[in-house]
């Protein structure tokens, strides 16, 4: 199913697609400060979006919003599907320090998959097929703590991808490894998108979002000042604070 | 889980041991009794032989006699073996034990330091001992557990006409011990004195500087007594074993096996069933 | 006097049935009960924090005493007749640990909570999985805090003397069997076994020690 092209019908079966999904009004305040602010925008599946911003910005915040880690303090988020259980199974993310269990590469996929409730030969062809994209076939059976910042990255990619889910997170997803690696992370997450995933990263890196994304939404200081199409946005933006950005003005 | 089936395992395999320990073997009694019976080895000695020669097993709880009364009054042994006797006779009367029958003495010995600063040692009784102790304020240290030995211990200071916990100073302590403990304590301090059963006393291995300074008195007799705890009371009491295991103790074989234990040519109980 | 091989072996045999079996049942419920008072909110919580952190300082003579007037045939509970046996010592040491194990569990566990949760609810882990997950995470940990509490058992007297008895080839342990040596004068025999059992102890940290040094290196 993973090659079927675009949004819909990841999953077998006839479940309804969960995207798009829908911010309305959406603002967060911790502790009297106001790090989210009246920001809508509609996620559709199918191009790869990133959230481009400065440090600060409150991408990160935006993105655990979306996911339904943290409830926002004003504002609705809703998708297409109103079955919760069918929301929280259909879609992954990938933290920028993923925090990996205290077992083997193998048993920290497997252990997502039984709470999925999937098969056991359909959990092994998952594992292998994961691991195998991942290029973590050969560390199958290491402690996923003992790995490398690189390679546990791949490996919280790998247990997303094992999902199937109909879209995944990824934050920051970059930030912590070497060049080599990015590298090879920005080709695995393409690899995610062209295989029907609806992919949202937050990300400041300008080179990484103009090589990966179809879409950017500019945050600035909790704000959402632009949603435009990638060659768009690069080309012509039309938010002062995003131009500033793209010059380099603003802190990345 | 797996790791949560492991714990239920651990779990039931537990509750197997426990069941099994309470099933263990039925032919056992419980006899409360008191420090100096445990701590002079005469149990070590005696219950081999018991077991050898009517099949019951005899577990000792060796507590003071005070406390063995009290575990008789709950039901929680079948037989005691004390030494007060004002107090088992009241425990008898108060219907919580039958058949008292007297089975073996020794007396008590007043120690002290061997250079005997209060000049006890050949003093014509242990009261007029006491006394001397009292008014040299060296030191005096209580078993202070309502042990028999205890309470004789208070009986004779009420006969010297003494207070010693009201009399002031720090020389009288009451160690709230069992009778080794104090001797310990007693032998720690250098000056002071105690009275201690003489079954204790010779098996006692940690004697240094502290002699044996006043016996023979007869306020020192030192009587121990079987008691059956009242089936009446405590259905759960075994008595046909206990019964077996008292009339055995009481016969002539039982009682001059109480004479063979000997330590240092020594006999450290004395058998007197067969005089009453 | 005490014949130093057999009574030996069987006086550690049972110091060792009574205190791993109440440290395992302790472990069962102290982990489960810790786990669940720093996964979920409710009322009373903090109040059997508080009870429970008290508890961890209760003296053993005390749990005895309580245990034996549980048990005591004038007691509650005196008609299965378990006092004097090693049933009795199991549920004081029980008592005893019970709390310890429970209070470290609800740290160790909180800890991890902060650490895991974002992730695992990303995962989509309801709490009861929660709690399997971070207590099988904390179990280098959690072996720690089993050990302590497997310390506190097997080095307490007073509660294994008043509910045990001290009754040879029954309840002696060697806890009971060093006090009565003690008493006896025999201090060398005493301080032998006071030795033995730190020897004891060390060989069960040591075995644990290498264990989780070696876990660790595989699993991070």
């Amino acid at each position: 199913m993973l090659d079927s092209g675009a949004g819909a019908a990841l999953q077998p079966g006839s479940e309804a697609s969960i995207l798009p999904l829908h911010l309305t009004g959406v603002g967060l305040d911790i502790a009297g400060h106001r790090l989210l602010d009246g920001v809508s925008f509609e996620l559709k599946p199918g191009p790869l979006t990133v959230i481009l911003g400065a440090n600060g910005a409150g991408k990160s915040l935006l993105l655990k919003i979306c996911h339904g880690l943290l409830s926002p303090t004003r504002g609705e988020v809703n998708w297409q599907s109103t079955a919760s259980a069918q929301i929280r199974g259909r879609q992954a993310m990938v933290f920028q320090r993923p925090v990996l269990l205290r077992r083997s590469v193998v048993a920290n996929i497997d252990y997502v998959l039984r709470l999925q409730g999937v098969s056991k030969p359909e959990r092994q062809q998952r594992i292998a097929a994961s691991l195998q994209m991942t290029g973590l076939t050969h560390l199958q059976h290491r402690g996923a703590r003992v790995l490398s910042g690189g390679e546990q990255q791949k490996l919280a990619v790998a247990r997303a991808w094992a999902v199937r889910p109909e879209i995944v997170f990824l934050d920051e997803p970059t930030a912590n490894i070497d060049p080599a690696a990015t590298v090879f992370m920005e080709s695995l997450i393409k690899r995610f998108s062209a295989a029907g995933t609806k992919v949202v990263l937050t990300s400041h890196d300008l080179g990484q979002a103009s090589r990966l994304a179809d879409e950017v939404l500019f945050l600035h200081q909790g704000q959402l000042l632009e949603q435009a199409p990638a060659q768009q946005f690069f080309a012509r933006p039309e938010n002062p604070h995003a131009r500033a950005f793209l010059r380099g003005e603003l802190p990345g | 889980m797996k790791q949560i089936d492991n714990l239920a395992v651990c779990l039931g395999m537990a509750f197997m041991v426990l069941a099994g320990s309470v099933q263990a073997g039925e032919n056992f009694i419980t006899l409360a009794s008191t420090t100096s019976t445990q701590a002079s080895g005469f149990f070590d000695y005696y219950l081999p032989l018991v077991q050898r020669r009517t099949g019951i097993d005899v577990r000792v709880v060796a507590v003071g006699t005070g406390q063995a009364l009290k575990l008789g009054e709950n039901g929680d042994a079948d037989v005691l073996l004390v030494h007060d006797r004002v107090g088992e006779l009241q425990f008898v009367e108060q219907g919580f034990g039958v058949d008292r029958r007297e089975v073996m003495y020794n007396d008590f010995v007043l120690v002290g330091p061997k250079r005997d600063p209060a000049r006890a040692a050949g003093s014509e009784s242990a009261v007029a001992a006491l006394q001397k102790i009292a008014g040299s304020k060296a030191g005096f240290i209580s078993r202070g557990d309502d042990s028999g030995t205890n309470r004789l211990e208070r009986r004779l200071w009420q006969e010297a006409g003494i207070d010693p916990g009201a009399s002031g100073g720090n020389w009288y302590r009451e160690a709230g011990a069992g009778m080794g403990a104090v001797l310990n304590m007693t032998a720690a301090s250098g000056n002071a004195y105690t009275i201690a059963d003489r079954a204790t006393w010779l098996a006692f291995r940690n004697k240094t500087e502290l002699a044996l300074l006043v016996q023979g008195d007869a306020r020192l007799f030192n009587q121990y007594s079987l008691i059956l705890v009242n089936p009446e009371k405590h259905p759960h009491v075994k008595k046909q074993q206990a019964l077996l295991f008292m009339d055995w103790m009481t016969s002539v074989e039982g009682q001059r096996a109480i004479a063979g234990f000997q330590t240092a040519g020594q006999a450290l109980f004395k058998p007197n069933a067969l005089q009453q | 006097m005490l014949d130093l091989d057999e009574s030996l072996v069987e006086i550690i045999l049972v110091s060792l049935r009574v205190s791993v079996t109440a440290t395992v049942l302790a472990a069962v419920v102290g982990f489960l009960l810790g786990a669940v008072l720093a996964i979920w909110r409710f009322p009373g919580r903090g109040a059997l924090l508080v009870l429970l952190n008290a508890m961890m300082g209760l003296p053993p003579v005390v749990v005895g005493l309580l245990v034996y007037l549980l048990l005591s045939r004038a007691g509650p509970m005196g008609s299965l007749g378990l006092l004097f046996t090693e049933s009795a010592m199991i549920i004081a040491q029980w008592l005893l640990v019970t709390p310890l194990i429970a209070a470290l569990t609800q740290q160790i566990v909180a800890d991890l909570m902060l650490e895991y949760r974002e992730q695992l609810y990303s995962l989509g882990a309801k709490r009861w999985t929660m709690l399997q997950t971070l207590l099988w995470e904390g179990r280098y940990s959690l072996l720690t805090v089993m050990l302590a509490g497997f310390g506190r058992a097997i080095s307490e007297v007073g509660a294994v003397l008043i509910v045990g008895g001290n009754i040879a080839h029954h309840t002696r342990v060697m806890t009971t069997v060093i006090a009565l040596e003690t008493s006896k004068g025999n201090l060398t025999i005493a301080l032998a076994l006071g030795m033995i059992l730190i020897a004891l102890a060390c060989m069960i940290n040591a075995a644990a020690a290498f264990s989780k040094i070696y876990a660790a290196r595989l699993y991070g």
